[in-house]
């Protein structure tokens, strides 16, 4: 399964590249999405991934009796799929903005504001 | 000696809640601070003359070996009383030059931080100090040499001194540096203890040629001379101020302060010998074409210090003696010859030679003070100008066999062309018929007139009592410039007509002549510029234009304003950087043992993943993109089901659906996707992303095969219920464990959410909007 894992992640890494490459803000937005996709799993195989035995105690015992998950990727991807957020729903509104203001979605258009005078 | 230089340094900080109050009758209060320094350190001279030295010890970084180490012997303090009593001269001088201008205050602002830099580097007896210093030169000198900002010619030679003096700078802290790390300490006066150590060095060459080069550009050795009659465009006092004992001589003060310790070599020697000797004949001939006064000051003063590198390269006792004596005579004189300068150029409103003349008749002080100082500067016998010329032939004289005799023909044509020079400049004007459109001049103020009278009358006082200076000033000077008892001895006549006499006479005689068939004229300061073209100050210039050029170019490819350009450029040189230590760290090894098995299921999530991952990259429509991008996420989130880790696959599910949520309510107005590329460039960036996961993903297997450090998770697994109180260790790293952590991220996304809806509530004016 980490092969698969490892493949996975290669393709939201290429695909978020690929989308950053292009002229569209939408695209530029979803492609910043992937890549935070694909470093979370990243991050995730970085821990040997475990299956099925998550890092919660049992509830007759104070400590652990088995093997289990790696905790620490765990609470680093949990932040960084929030922080994440953060960024993708400034990023949608600014998006709207933006496109409230010149009518378009091509990155192009902004750039020389005083020439074209839209 | 602290306090001197933060009394020079609050003065100019004062300045600036009180310059404006300082203009009217208050402003005699500004000569006072260096007259009081100049006072301060008189009082030093007999301890001094005794060959005894002060040092002052503050720490500041000890670590660096930076530290406030401060010593005054008998080479910082002739500085030191060139530095403030000039500077004395000067202040008073400026306050009439420049009553009136509305920059007064600033002016003396600046004045006050360049003579507190000065102070500062002659003073200092640590190297990294003493670059300090140095660089504050170089910056307040810019000001004061771009004074007349609103001038373009004035802002242009500011930014010349700069860039050389600055560029000299960088030279001067590397040779420092490599020099400490030689010598293993930064403190000066240490160093001479070292100076087997130093010399025997790999390092001995470069730390010269570095050291040499902060020096020659200071110093305005060929070929870096040319800032210094750019540097002109100053007000006079500042001309007077920088380029007779101060600024300038400060690459002097270098290779003497250094002489000790790194001198005496031929590297050292040859060097100095061939680049001072060069200047001080190529600057001394050019004088005789000018025709400004302040020209043929700035091309004596370059000939003047190249005499002085010259004897500190020849670096016999008669050399060094030479050089210790010629400092002080030539600040004297030039400094005098320069505020004459300034008065006819005050009074008369030009600095043509070819029509000054008479002006004895109106301003008689002034023409004492410039005719006193030219004789010194011409070296008639009775002169201090006489016994400086005498002990340089007696330097060269006594130089090995083998050069003497270049060297002192060289030192003779030198000085005949000084001669006919200083009286161009100092006499000239002064002499024949006053033209009648002058004759209604007036003298300027006293304190116009009066410093440059007293510093031309010392030139002449130390001439005719040369052994009083000798004694109290010079010896001790030459002592620490040599590093060595010197037994200077000065004396208005040695007492036999010996070859040292024949060549002083010689030099005048010829010199007048000189000066009586050399008549200036415009023809001939056009027949120099002709050669402008090869000048190293056109080659410079030059370059760089081409470096803007350049830059320019550069900056217009890389910064061409488009986002998705930038982001090719970095992704292509991380792949450049990451390729290349991938393929220096060995081949890939996968450990096929330690892998979990799979299972159906999961190759059924990953096909579908994979299959809207394919839709979100080449959909035409932008809401199927958005809904593509929320089943990726619930892939993903199944992934953290099937792998253990229940937290993430709620948090995703929640953030996925939020996002989505967002995205269709805020975007589903938008158009759809236009096709904007053309095949080629999605081809080109088909493979750069591919490459860029290829990379990733052999990165990921590189880090599979690694053994797994688990110390930190199997102390937050084992504490997770005896320090937290908690059964799931996730929340609890979070919640509890680094729990602050998590409070700063709950507050930046309390910022986001701010932006967010200030965004959403923004009203633009229609102003605004189009």
């Amino acid at each position: 399964m980490e092969l698969l894992l490892v493949a996975v992640l290669g393709l939201l890494y290429a695909a978020g590249v690929y989308l950053i490459l292009r002229r569209s803000m939408v695209k530029l937005l979803l492609g910043i999405m992937l890549l935070g996709n694909g470093t979370n799993i990243l991050i995730f195989l970085l821990g040997s991934i475990t299956k099925g035995k998550p890092p919660v105690i049992d509830a007759d015992h104070n400590v652990f009796q088995d093997i289990y998950a790696d905790p620490i990727p765990q609470a680093l991807i949990l932040t960084a799929i929030v922080i994440s957020f953060a960024l993708t729903a400034f990023a949608i509104v600014l998006l709207k903005r933006v496109y409230a203001l010149v009518n378009s979605d091509d990155l192009d258009d902004l750039n020389t504001p005083e020439e074209e005078d839209i | 000696m602290l306090f001197t230089i933060l009394l020079g340094l609050f003065s100019a900080i004062l300045l600036i809640p009180f310059g404006s109050r300082l203009k009217s009758k208050w402003s005699i209060l500004l000569p006072l601070i260096p007259t009081g320094i100049f006072a301060y350190y008189l009082g030093f001279i007999p301890k001094i003359a005794s060959g005894a030295s002060f040092v002052q010890h503050i720490e500041w970084v000890p670590t660096l070996g930076v530290n406030f180490d401060f010593r005054l012997d008998g080479l910082s303090m002739l500085f030191m009383l060139l530095i403030t009593g000039i500077g004395t001269g000067i202040f008073f001088y400026a306050r009439t030059y420049l009553k009136g201008h509305p920059y007064f205050d600033r002016f003396f602002g600046y004045l006050f931080l360049f003579m507190t830099a000065m102070m500062g580097l002659v003073l200092s007896d640590n190297m990294l100090l003493l670059f300090i210093f140095w660089e504050l030169t170089s910056i307040s000198s810019f000001f004061l040499i771009g004074f007349n900002n609103d001038n373009k010619d004035s802002r242009k030679s500011a930014m010349t001194a700069m860039t050389i003096t600055g560029m000299g700078g960088f030279f001067l802290l590397a040779g420092l540096v490599l020099l400490g790390n030689v010598a293993g300490t930064y403190q000066i006066s240490e160093l001479i203890e070292y100076k087997d150590r130093i010399i025997n060095s790999d390092f001995y060459p470069l730390i010269l040629l570095f050291i040499f080069l902060g020096a020659f550009t200071k110093s305005a050795q060929f070929p870096f001379h040319f800032w210094l009659p750019g540097a002109m465009k100053a007000p006079t006092p500042v001309s007077a101020y920088l380029h007779s004992a101060t600024m300038v001589k400060a690459g002097i003060y270098l290779l003497a302060r250094f002489f000790p310790a790194l001198g005496g070599t031929d590297l050292w020697s040859y060097p100095l010998m061939i680049v001072g000797g060069f200047t001080m004949l190529y600057a001394a001939i050019h004088s005789l074409f000018r025709i400004d006064l302040k020209s043929i000051l700035a091309y004596t003063t370059i000939s003047a210090l190249g005499i002085l590198v010259f004897l500190l390269g020849v670096g016999s006792r008669e050399a060094i003696i030479a050089a210790a004596v010629f400092i002080l005579v030539h600040a004297l004189y030039k400094a005098t010859l320069f505020l004459v300068t300034g008065i006819i150029d005050h009074e008369t409103g030009t600095r043509d030679i070819t029509k000054l003349a008479g002006l004895r008749k109106v301003l008689m002080p002034v023409a004492i003070a410039g005719i006193l100082a030219a004789l010194s500067s011409a070296g008639l016998p009775g002169t201090f100008g006489f016994i400086g010329k005498d002990l340089i032939y007696e330097a060269t004289l006594h130089s090995k066999e083998n050069l003497m005799l270049i060297l002192t023909i060289l030192a003779v044509i030198t000085n005949t062309c000084l001669v006919a020079a200083g009286f161009m400049a100092g006499w000239k004007p002064f002499a024949g018929e006053l033209p009648r459109e002058y004759s209604q001049l007036h003298l300027p103020y006293k304190s116009m007139w009066i410093p440059p009278l007293i510093l031309g009358t010392l030139g002449l006082l130390f001439g005719l009592f040369p052994s009083f200076i000798g004694k109290w000033m010079s010896l001790a000077t030459a002592n620490s410039i040599f590093g060595a008892e010197t037994d200077l001895k000065l004396a208005i006549w040695h007492g036999s007509f010996n070859t040292v006499l024949i060549l002083s006479l010689v030099t005048l005689g010829l010199g007048i002549l000189l000066y009586i068939f050399n008549k200036p004229s415009e023809k001939k300061v056009s027949f120099l510029e002709k050669f402008q073209s090869i000048s190293s100050q056109s080659i410079l210039t030059r370059y760089s234009n081409d470096i803007i050029r350049f830059s320019t170019w550069y900056t217009g490819k890389f910064h061409n304003g488009y986002l998705r350009s930038y982001h090719l450029k970095i992704i292509l040189f991380a792949e450049g950087l990451l390729i290349y230590k991938l393929w220096m760290s060995g081949p890939i090894q996968i450990d096929f043992d330690n892998l979990t098995p799979l299972t159906i299921y999961e190759v059924a999530v990953v096909v579908i993943l994979l299959g809207a991952l394919l839709i979100v990259v080449s959909t035409p429509s932008r809401l199927t993109a958005v809904v593509s991008m929320s089943v990726i996420g619930y892939c993903i989130c199944l992934m953290y089901v099937f792998y253990s880790a229940p937290d993430l696959a709620m948090t995703q599910f929640t953030i996925d659906t939020l996002s989505t949520v967002l995205f269709v309510l805020v975007l589903y107005k938008l158009p759809g996707f236009l096709n904007l590329a053309s095949a080629k460039q999605q081809y080109r960036d088909i493979v750069v992303a591919l490459g860029f996961g290829a990379i990733l993903s052999i990165i990921a297997l590189k880090v599979l095969y690694e053994p797994i450090q688990t110390q930190t998770s199997d102390f937050y697994g084992e504490n997770a219920y005896i320090l937290a109180k908690g059964k799931n260790v996730v929340n609890l790293i979070l919640a509890d464990f680094r729990g602050i952590d998590t409070m700063f991220e709950t507050v930046v996304l309390g910022i986001a959410a701010l932006g967010v809806y200030s965004l959403l509530k923004l009203r633009l004016k229609s102003s605004e909007k189009e």
